[in-house]
């Protein structure tokens, strides 16, 4: 079964990439589900540990590069989340590499492809995720 | 008006074929019965272009005949087509924040082309997605704010310019920020200008003039913005003026401090062609028309007690306690006009360049076939002051080449060069010249017919990109270059080369980027909102770009999208008023308790502890709705509307229902 990836992206700086990637036709696998928020400095752990509870293999986090964020500095509170939270994953016995961040501007629509192919890559390698099996993905809780 | 949604969600989805660009890769009619299986869904249509009157009638009909209070729509991208859907459903009354966007095409049919299967399957999965946030979706407001009649154009440039003389006689107040210490940007270097070869001061210098005249234009020569604070009509811009060393109310430009000043250094407005002094005025046809004092390179910076100048002027104008100021502007709109420079080939040698005298760029013999430049027109090479009678003239010198940089100039280039052969030939028809080029771009009105005239005077174009340039001891150069056309290695023996150097970005274009988040696009340039139906707008609201700094271009491309990004402005000036997203943080006072982590992180000041209460306080009309605040609140007091943490968890969930 493919893996399901879930990529938060920005509005402004990503979320365009990963457009740029479709209008320019940069292929990647179909893993990949989007999640617009309007910062990548909103993404809570919260919504990542939600993510791989309910059998997310991979979580991506992608905002602008640093000193470009449309919001002066909410890429850099990404950043020291999303460490954080890899290193909670560590210990969780997850493994920090299903958490991914990427910096990735407007007009990386093939950086934007070339990452999500090679994430996918990375992902399959590790297998479905451990948590996985003991989801009930039949009856998930709204 | 809450109560409105007490019957519960009533959701309909629309899914686009988009023509065969969704349609021909996801299963659309699959994905619209799946979304009628989705809790809250009470109806599903699919159009061929839900955009189009009729797909936007469709919604309509929809939400009257059904009751709609939810609308998903799965199509192409929120970032060209939300406002279409956001206003198709205020207009039946459906609040514009209760509609949700599902991305089915430039993130999902576009990306995988052949993968229908896995295309159909992951746009059921977003469509869910899209529903389950929907669900939880609220109704929000708008606000206005009032737009301040001001305006401030950073660039003088002929863009610059022409934007600034549309705003002032509109009657808004204009504030024209230039870097050098006169107006005219690039076109005031240039000797004649393509294609119908007319002399370019000639032109420019009287627009110069009436720039200055205009009364409602407010010229900012040796200044820069260097912090622009506030949003859209709100915007507030600090300008740095570099000191002139000169008392400008005094100075008439008489230049009798130039005649009497010892330095001499290379002239940057000739390309570094010659000499000016370290007191100068800029070029004869400077606007304003005053000296400038050139510290770094005046005695004085040695610690010399030159008084020179000082002695020459009449008016008593030359003051040297001058230092930087800075001052503040308030404007409602910011056209962004910094424009652009050419490549420079001394770092990496091309052809040469920079250690083979008789080799020069193409702006540099531009200047030495202008009437007022170094040589007063007459063309002679460095090697012996000789007029060379055999020319090399050779295109995409730092474009199009994967070594320097990969972007063609639009055609500017190739016209620019040949503009400059043509300009030789038409002097001295005796003179040979070669044109080696790749391609030969002439797209617009008459530039075909300059190509042609190029031709008919005898021009010899190669086409080829020149592999090497040779020198010989007597200076002469060799250019070796394949001929693509012949199919034949040749060996030109020419007197001098010119290059025909590529557009790059200007080195403020990063730091006019990063103050305005401004994003640039892979060659470095501004991004436009759009590349086709944005062309002067910028993601940001009230911020408009024009000219080169937004891609290669020439004159009359840059004075239309001046006077382009100009009107775009004057719609928010016109009117007033500028509408601001309902997408801010609020805070829950009874769950708040005070540990102000979401002030810390606030990169704005929209944040503020009120110490009596122990609670945090939003101010609304600061908030930018990015967020941070919400991801740092660690008990939930802290939300963002529209991306509230429920509605995201909905659809991070939804994610995995695999019903």
């Amino acid at each position: 079964m493919e893996p399901k990836i879930v990529a938060f992206c920005c509005n402004w700086c990503s979320y365009a990439g990963a457009d740029l990637a479709g209008v320019s036709r940069y292929q990647y696998p179909a893993s990949v589900r989007i999640l617009r928020v309007m910062c990548s400095g909103r993404v809570e752990p919260v919504f990542i540990f939600d993510a791989f509870k309910n059998g997310a293999d991979g979580v991506i986090v992608t905002g602008c590069h640093p000193g470009e964020c449309h919001y002066v500095s909410g890429n850099l509170n990404a950043e020291k989340r999303v460490e954080n939270t890899r290193k909670a994953l560590e210990y969780l016995g997850l493994g920090a590499e299903r958490l991914r961040l990427e910096w990735i501007s407007a007009s990386e629509g093939l950086k934007f492809a070339e990452v999500m192919r090679e994430f996918t890559e990375e992902i399959n390698a590790l297998g479905p995720s451990p948590v996985k099996s003991h989801v009930d993905v039949k009856n998930p809780k709204h | 008006m809450e109560k409105v949604y007490e019957g519960g969600e009533r959701i309909g989805v629309f899914v686009c074929r988009c023509g065969v660009n969704i349609g021909g890769v996801v299963d659309c009619d699959e994905v619209a019965r799946y979304a009628a299986t989705l809790p809250g869904v009470v109806c599903v249509s699919v159009n061929k272009f839900t955009c189009s009157d009729s797909g936007q009638a469709d919604i309509q009909e929809h939400i009257r005949k059904y009751n709609l209070n939810r609308v998903v729509v799965a199509a192409c991208t929120p970032k060209t087509h939300e406002p279409t859907f956001r206003v198709c459903c205020e207009e039946v009354g459906v609040n514009q924040y209760l509609f949700e966007f599902v991305n089915i095409r430039d993130q999902c049919s576009w990306m995988h082309i052949w993968d229908h299967e896995g295309a159909t399957e992951k746009a059921k999965d977003l469509v869910r997605m899209g529903v389950y946030r929907a669900k939880l979706l609220e109704p929000l407001e708008e606000s206005e704010v009032a737009v301040d009649q001001n305006a401030v154009v950073i660039g003088a440039g002929v863009a610059g310019m022409q934007a600034a003389m549309d705003l002032g006689d509109m009657g808004f107040h204009v504030y024209l920020v230039e870097k050098e210490p006169s107006i005219g940007g690039r076109m005031a270097r240039f000797d004649k200008v393509f294609p119908t070869n007319d002399c370019s001061i000639c032109i420019l210098g009287p627009k110069m003039v009436e720039v200055a005249r205009n009364e409602n234009i407010e010229i900012m020569s040796y200044a820069e913005v260097v912090e622009v604070k506030g949003f859209v009509g709100n915007f507030e811009a600090t300008i740095e003026h570099k000191p002139r060393y000169i008392d400008v109310d005094k100075c008439t430009g008489c230049a009798q401090c130039t005649e009497k000043c010892p330095v001499e250094v290379p002239y940057d407005f000739n390309e570094g062609f010659g000499t000016r002094k370290a007191a100068y005025v800029p070029f004869p046809q400077a606007v304003p028309l005053r000296a400038v004092i050139d510290l770094e390179n005046c005695l004085r910076s040695e610690g010399k007690e030159c008084k020179a100048c000082i002695k020459a002027c009449e008016r008593d104008a030359i003051d040297f306690s001058q230092e930087k100021k800075y001052s503040k502007v308030k404007a409602g709109v910011i056209i962004v006009a910094p424009g652009f420079v050419t490549y420079d080939p001394e770092p990496r040698n091309d052809y040469g360049y920079g250690m083979d005298d008789n080799v020069i760029t193409t702006m540099e013999f531009e200047r030495l076939l202008n009437a007022a430049g170094p040589t007063e027109g007459h063309v002679i090479r460095a090697s012996d002051c000789k007029e060379p009678m055999r020319l090399g003239f050779i295109n995409c010198v730092g474009s199009r080449d994967v070594k320097t940089n990969v972007h063609c100039s639009g055609g500017v280039c190739c016209m620019f060069n040949m503009k400059n052969a043509i300009l030789l030939k038409e002097k001295r028809p005796e003179i040979s010249c070669y044109l080696f080029y790749i391609d030969i771009r002439a797209p617009f009105r008459g530039y075909e017919e300059f190509y042609n005239r190029a031709r008919e005077l005898g021009i010899r174009f190669v086409r080829g990109r020149p592999s090497e340039v040779i020198e010989k001891e007597n200076g002469n150069l060799v250019i070796r270059a394949e001929d693509t056309l012949k199919g034949v290695v040749r060996n030109i023996e020419v007197d001098l080369v010119v290059l025909g150097t590529g557009i790059v970005p200007h080195s403020d274009i990063e730091k006019i980027s990063k103050m305005l988040k401004i994003p640039r696009a892979a060659d470095g340039l501004l991004m436009e909102a759009h590349p086709k139906l944005g062309p002067v707008d910028t993601v940001l609201g009230g911020v408009f770009v024009a000219g080169g700094a937004s891609g290669p271009k020439d004159i009359p491309l840059s004075v239309a999208q001046g006077s382009g990004a100009a009107a775009r402005a004057a719609r928010l000036l016109v009117t007033g008023k500028a509408k601001i997203e309902g997408i801010t943080a609020v805070s829950d006072a009874e769950r708040c308790i005070g540990c102000s982590l979401c002030v810390d992180v606030c990169p704005y000041v929209a944040l503020t502890l009120d110490k009596k209460e122990g609670k945090v306080m939003v101010v609304e009309a600061i908030c930018k709705g990015c967020g941070t605040c919400a991801a740092s609140c660690p008990v939930g007091a802290m939300e963002q509307r529209h991306f509230k943490t429920e509605q995201v968890e909905a659809q991070v969930k939804s994610l995995f229902a695999l019903t």
